[in-house]
């Protein structure tokens, strides 16, 4: 998994950054709250640092509830308030915790908070909470929440955790909208339940809009390989423009 | 009979990767060589073999509503299933942890092939992903819940094996360079998903 693999070297080089970020903004007296270094940690992971497409990881529930715009959505901002908390309460405990059972540690605060989400969302968004079914809980898992603690929070202060947690969540949910935005634009030509193609009768005379041309949905992005080729699509469309992501082999 | 069809089913029809994307993490980072991806993949199976009964017995007599009633009729109206989370993730964490000493001590050959993916396998989607399904498909018996742990694992086994070996053989096509190592993965996973979706509707 990329928990090993990844981020290892990656941290250190992240440390030396920020380090060196630390050592030139010093001159001042105070931090300013978006200093350029914090910034860079909340915008990196929307695009250099991506934590789907660059990162590889929290694919696991990514792709299942990309079908419709608005869980996608909802998921994105649960992922917001789980990531950025559970880095912080992380933070704060950062040196308390006993370097061997970290991740039984982070796990518990992590699973404290997806079952706040989870309970949120039973209580004031019940549908939605039902068409996620079980990938709010397996928030837990998802491994961009477990990697972020590893790799930052346990390393870093709370406020720069807490930028840490929103920006890769952003990033995260980024990929997550743009993904669900086309599936649900040609695999059912609305969005957000508003069909914005035009209404779809029986026949070519009861439609309006597009399908009055004869315009057809594509059934197939509702399935749920399409969501992978789109992921992939997207990654080549990035690493195109960003060239310095591309891998080796 | 219907222990058959569950077990065939959860292998190809609901395939943990194909069909849920469930441990994609591990299965991307992981399969790039058929070796350490067979290892993953028995230890996957394993764990999934063992947790998902246990957690199905603990959502049984525990945590669903009414499951203290064995404790006394004052407790028929307990309902501690909000607290399935953190009961299921705490029993794979230390189920993982167990496994991993039980191997070392008497397969110490299996345990050094396993490596550190062991210990990984905690927060792989695929393992919470079993249990979370177990406790929304309800099952009758704990050996429905045992063959659905053992038919994800195979499942998620066939998937990562399939993918590493056609990992290794791109290694010699000419992909586009944008598109190398993860954007071709992805495109490669969906079509094998295409594949597997050949396989809906079949009932033994």
């Amino acid at each position: 998994m990329s928990l090993e693999t990844n981020p290892k070297p990656q941290t250190e080089e992240e440390k030396k950054k920020s380090e060196m970020l630390l050592f030139l903004s010093s001159s001042e007296e105070k931090e300013h709250f978006l200093s350029k270094a914090n910034r860079k940690i909340l915008k990196d992971p929307l695009d250099d640092n991506n934590p789907i497409t660059v990162q590889v990881l929290g694919i696991c529930s990514a792709l299942a509830i990309t079908v419709q715009l608005k869980p996608a959505i909802v998921m994105s901002l649960a992922v917001v308030f789980v990531m950025a908390f559970s880095n912080v309460i992380i933070s704060i405990l950062r040196n308390s915790i006993p370097s061997r059972i970290r991740i039984i540690v982070q796990l518990v605060v992590v699973a404290s908070m997806v079952i706040l989400v989870d309970q949120i969302l039973k209580a004031y968004a019940f549908d939605v909470s039902k068409q996620l079914s079980i990938f709010i809980g397996l928030i837990i898992t998802n491994c961009i929440i477990m990697g972020r603690l590893e790799a930052f929070a346990l390393g870093n202060g709370v406020y720069k955790s807490f930028l840490d947690g929103i920006g890769n969540a952003a990033g995260y949910g980024l990929i997550l909208i743009i993904v669900a935005f086309f599936r649900e634009l040609f695999g059912s030509g609305k969005l957000l339940g508003y069909e914005v193609l035009g209404h779809k009768g029986v026949t070519l005379a009861e439609s309006t809009g597009l399908y009055a041309l004869g315009y057809q949905d594509n059934g197939f992005f509702l399935l749920s390989p399409m969501a992978l080729i789109v992921v992939g699509v997207l990654i080549w469309i990035q690493r195109a423009r960003n060239r310095k992501l591309i891998e080796e082999n | 009979m219907d222990l058959v069809n569950l077990f065939v089913k959860s292998i190809f029809i609901e395939n943990m990767i194909f069909a849920y994307f469930l441990g994609m993490c591990s299965y991307l980072a992981v399969s790039k060589t058929v070796k350490t991806a067979v290892g993953l993949g028995a230890a996957v199976i394993f764990v999934l073999l063992i947790t998902v009964p246990v957690n199905y017995l603990l959502d049984n007599y525990l945590l669903q509503a009414g499951a203290l009633s064995w404790l006394g009729p004052e407790f028929a109206d307990v309902d501690l299933s909000f607290l399935s989370f953190i009961m299921f993730i705490a029993v794979i964490a230390s189920m993982v942890q167990l496994v991993e000493m039980i191997v070392e001590k008497f397969a110490p050959a299996l345990y050094g092939s396993l490596g550190i993916f062991l210990p990984l396998i905690a927060v792989n989607c695929a393992i919470l992903g079993g249990s979370l399904f177990m406790q929304q498909k309800d099952f009758s018996g704990i050996e429905g819940a045992a063959v659905y742990g053992l038919g994800s694992g195979i499942g998620w086994f066939l998937a990562i094996l399939a993918i590493a070996a056609i990992r290794e053989k791109i290694a010699y096509s000419n992909v586009p360079a944008p598109l190398k190592g993860l954007g071709i993965t992805f495109i490669i996973t969906g079509l094998m998903a295409i594949g597997f979706m050949s396989f809906m509707g079949i009932k033994l």
